[in-house]
């Protein structure tokens, strides 16, 4: 690892005046960026720990949605009784990142804002229509992914909570890289209050986490397994690597998105 | 050798229940601060890539992978070591008591990071299933054992530690 400073400030407004200092960089469980700072492909200059700053941090239920803080644990997540209760999917899907110690240090500001292609949270956010809610605005999940790692955050700019709409069914089916443990390929179904399904994927996309149309459009119609054998799912824009082909992926989409269906019904 | 001009910070933990200080630099690892500096050697750096888990110690109560934790982020904080899991009087302590009792290890390198592990598993779950302890040892990695053995000592800590939470009741 390349040298730096560590500032690991206990109030949101210290540590948003620290990033806009050049070079710097926010921390959040540190999961992925500590194994990035060590194989040296980044070398901030000042490293801002969020991890001291209890207000990025809890679960709450706020009418008709759940407001995760920036700072909160997959752990935190996958054992709360809120969660369980309103989105049960988000517990499904928190349960299965990385293995415990993993669990106990990521956070969905982090894996949001790093926006991973075969990382499982991004799935959640873009099929439950979450709103990314940062020190300077809100952004809607589907403007918030741009592509492989990139998201429409400003330099500087802090995830200090997520905001989930409750659906009224939701579950996370995995498919996960067993040595990584990331999702070779992911779907997140999400029923909404008003009847609409949301189909969110990740691991396949070779410009990451998607939304599929056809799935979506066919589901609203005919909430069925069945329904899913209509959909024509393309390999086109699906990644390729040595775990799998687009084709393959492809594949797992409708099978992913099948077991979905019927984990619900 | 610390390079020239790189800046120290003084850091502090309750590292088994004792006050410790010691000098780390932003970059300092956890693992690094334990073994080299309060020269706590117990824990183990196996992969150092936050795969193989020999490094687990708890800090303020949860699990982690001091490989993947920087000590500056424990400042302040309460971490627990295989160092704190005999008994007082030095003999070995449930967990470590059934790793033997189970040939739950062969060469060693990977059983404090496997101990707490289990201890944390236990906290949570004091009767885990076979598949609890499994997935609960996901982010642990054996090559002697085949984890069949780790997974019995598991299984005998618990039933000591619910048996004699039984008997104190």
């Amino acid at each position: 690892m390349y040298s730096f400073e560590f500032t690991r400030p206990s109030d949101l407004s210290v540590a948003v005046d620290a990033l806009k200092g050049d070079g710097a960089q926010a921390l959040g469980g540190g999961q992925t960026l500590i194994p990035v700072l060590k194989q040296r492909l980044a070398a901030p200059t000042t490293l801002v720990d969020l991890s001291g700053i209890e207000s990025l941090k809890g679960i709450r239920r706020m009418g008709d949605m759940l407001v995760i803080g920036g700072g909160t644990t997959h752990g935190a997540v996958a054992a709360s009784g809120d969660v369980a209760a309103a989105i049960p999917g988000l517990v499904e899907l928190t349960s299965k990142i990385g293995d415990p110690q993993v669990r106990n240090r990521g956070t969905i500001g982090g894996s949001l804002a790093n926006n991973d292609p075969a990382a499982c949270y991004p799935s959640a956010a873009l099929a439950l229509g979450a709103i990314i809610v940062t020190n300077q605005r809100e952004i809607a999940a589907d403007d918030f992914f741009q592509g492989l790692y990139a998201t429409s955050l400003e330099e500087g700019e802090v995830i200090t909570a997520v905001k989930f709409p409750i659906p009224a069914a939701s579950t996370y089916q995995k498919f996960e890289q067993p040595a990584s443990r990331f999702s070779l390929t992911s779907v997140f179904l999400a029923k909404m209050q008003d009847g609409s399904v949301r189909v969110g994927v990740t691991g396949a996309g070779a410009d990451g986490v998607f939304r599929h149309e056809g799935l979506e459009q066919a589901l609203s119609a005919n909430f069925s397994a069945g329904a899913v054998d209509g959909v024509s799912v393309s390999a086109e824009g699906m990644s390729n690597d040595l775990h799998a082909t687009p084709e393959y992926r492809a594949n797992l989409v409708k099978v992913m998105t099948k077991r979905a269906v019927e984990a619900l019904s | 050798m610390r390079p020239k001009g790189v800046k120290m910070a003084t850091i502090s933990m309750t590292v088994n229940g004792k006050q410790l200080s010691g000098e780390a630099q932003g970059n300092t690892l956890l693992v690094e601060f334990l073994r080299e500096e309060l020269k706590m050697t117990g824990t183990h750096v196996g992969c150092d890539t936050s795969q193989c888990g020999a490094c687990v110690v708890h800090v303020n109560g949860e699990s982690v992978k001091s490989c993947t934790v920087f000590a500056s982020a424990c400042d302040g904080g309460t971490v627990a070591t295989i160092e704190g899991m005999a008994n007082d009087d030095g003999s070995l302590g449930v967990i470590q008591q059934a790793f033997q009792d189970e040939h739950g290890l062969q060469c060693g390198f990977c059983t404090p990071g496997m101990v707490m592990s289990i201890a944390d598993i236990l906290k949570n779950n004091p009767q885990p299933t076979e598949a609890e302890i499994r997935e609960g040892l996901k982010g642990n990695i054996c090559r002697c054992t085949g984890y069949h053995n780790i997974v019995k000592a598991a299984q005998s800590a618990a039933a000591t530690l619910s048996g004699a939470a039984q008997a104190a009741e």
